[in-house]
C-alpha cells in the first residue's frame, strides 16, 4: 500500500505502475462468491462452455470493479475516494489468463476543501485480448491534512 | 448503446421505461465479513478496510469499499419458502423473459458514488429502465441492448450510489 499521494504529484499523462495478476479458477470463483454472484458461468465449467458458449468460467463484473478499485487505491493510498467508475466489457477474463492493469491520468482538477479530482483511464488486457476499458474519477488530498472522505453535499461532485 | 428506444416493443415493456420499479431493502445487515472476503479475493491491502485505527481516523469508523455497492442487494441463492432462486437486477431478467432473449451479457457499467456505506446500514434500491434498442446482431447472437439504472439510498435517504448498466439479451446464432 502506497502512502497517500497528493494532488500535486499528479499530472495529465502520468502513467500508473502496471499491475499483473495470474488468474486461477479460485480467482474467478472466490471473486464471484465474495460479490455474492451465484450465476453458474462464474463457477460451473460445463454451464459456461455448454450454455453460454464461453471458453471457460469467467471473471464477473462486480469483482472486476473491485480489482479496478484496488488498482486505483494502491496508487492513491487510503485517502483516495472513488467518485465514479465506468467500464466497458470487451472480452472475457478466464482462468489461465494474466490480467494486466495499465492506467494513465487524463485530467487533474482542484476541488473543495483542499482536495482535487484525478481522472484515470485504465485498460485491462490479458495477452492479446483487450478485456475491459475503465474510466475512473477519484478524489485525492491536495494537502497533508485534507481528507476527501469528509466531503459531503455540494462539496462532493463525482 | 441503447440510447434511443425502439417502438417495436411489447406494450408492457414499453410501459416500464422511465418507471422506478422493484423497490427493495437489503435482506441482511451490511457487515465487514464480505468486505474482508472481497479484499482477499482482490489481494487488496488498503488499511482502510483492515485497520480500525485508520478507518476511525479517515472515515469515522468502518466503511465498505464503494465498488461493493451491488453486493449488498444481491439475494441469497436460496432462502426458506422460496421455490425459485431469486435473481439480482430483476429488471434485467424480466426483460430477458418478456423479450424472449434467454442469453444475456452486460457490456457497460457506470457507478457514481455518494455517501459511504457502513456496517449496519439498511439500503433501499429501485431499478429504472431507460431504453431498449431495436434488434441487432453481434458475434454473440441476435438480440437487443437495454440501458437501466439502480439507485441506492441509505436509511437516512442519502444517495449512496447510482449504477447504470447496458445489457445485451440475445438468442445464440
Amino acid at each position: 500500500m502506497a502512502a497517500n499521494r497528493m494532488l500535486g504529484d499528479m499530472k495529465e499523462g502520468l502513467e500508473l505502475l502496471v499491475l499483473e495478476k495470474a488468474v486461477k479458477p479460485v480467482t474467478v470463483v472466490l471473486g464471484a462468491m465474495a460479490s455474492r454472484d451465484w450465476r453458474p458461468q462464474h463457477h460451473d465449467y460445463k454451464f459456461a462452455t455448454g450454455n453460454n458458449g464461453l471458453d471457460d468460467i469467467i471473471m464477473n463484473t462486480p469483482n472486476l470493479a473491485a480489482w479496478f478499485e484496488r488498482y486505483l487505491t494502491d496508487w492513491t493510498g487510503p485517502k483516495g475516494r472513488l467518485g465514479r467508475i465506468k467500464f466497458r466489457m470487451k472480452d472475457s477474463v478466464y482462468p489461465g489468463d494474466t490480467m494486466r492493469f495499465a492506467g494513465k491520468v487524463t485530467k487533474v482538477e482542484r476541488a473543495a476543501k483542499s482536495t482535487g479530482w484525478v481522472e484515470v483511464k485504465i485498460e485491462l488486457t490479458a495477452g492479446t485480448k483487450q478485456c475491459v476499458s475503465c474510466e475512473a474519477r477519484i478524489a485525492v488530498p491536495e494537502t497533508a491534512d485534507a481528507n476527501p472522505w469528509k466531503l459531503k453535499g455540494d462539496d462532493w461532485k463525482p | 448503446m441503447a440510447s434511443e428506444s425502439t417502438t417495436d416493443l411489447p406494450a408492457e415493456v414499453q410501459s416500464w421505461i422511465g418507471q422506478a420499479r422493484y423497490e427493495e431493502k437489503t435482506g441482511f445487515p451490511i457487515e465487514m465479513g464480505y468486505v474482508l472476503t472481497t479484499m482477499s479475493a482482490t489481494q487488496n491491502g488498503n488499511p482502510l478496510y483492515w485497520d480500525e485505527k485508520v478507518a476511525k481516523e479517515l472515515t469515522g469508523g468502518w466503511i465498505t469499499p464503494p465498488t461493493m455497492v451491488s453486493v449488498w442487494f444481491r439475494p441469497h441463492d436460496w432462502s426458506p419458502g422460496r421455490t425459485e432462486p431469486a435473481v439480482p437486477l430483476q429488471l434485467h431478467f424480466d426483460l430477458k423473459a418478456k423479450l424472449g432473449l434467454p442469453e444475456a451479457v452486460m457490456s457497460d457499467n457506470t457507478i457514481v458514488f455518494g455517501e459511504p456505506i457502513r456496517p449496519g446500514d439498511v439500503l433501499t434500491t429501485t431499478q429504472i429502465l431507460y431504453s431498449v434498442s431495436p434488434l441487432k446482431t453481434t458475434k454473440l447472437g441476435t438480440g437487443r441492448f437495454w440501458d437501466f439504472g439502480v439507485r441506492v439510498v441509505n436509511q437516512r435517504g442519502e444517495l449512496c450510489a447510482e449504477e447504470r448498466y447496458t445489457g445485451f439479451g440475445y438468442n445464440r446464432n
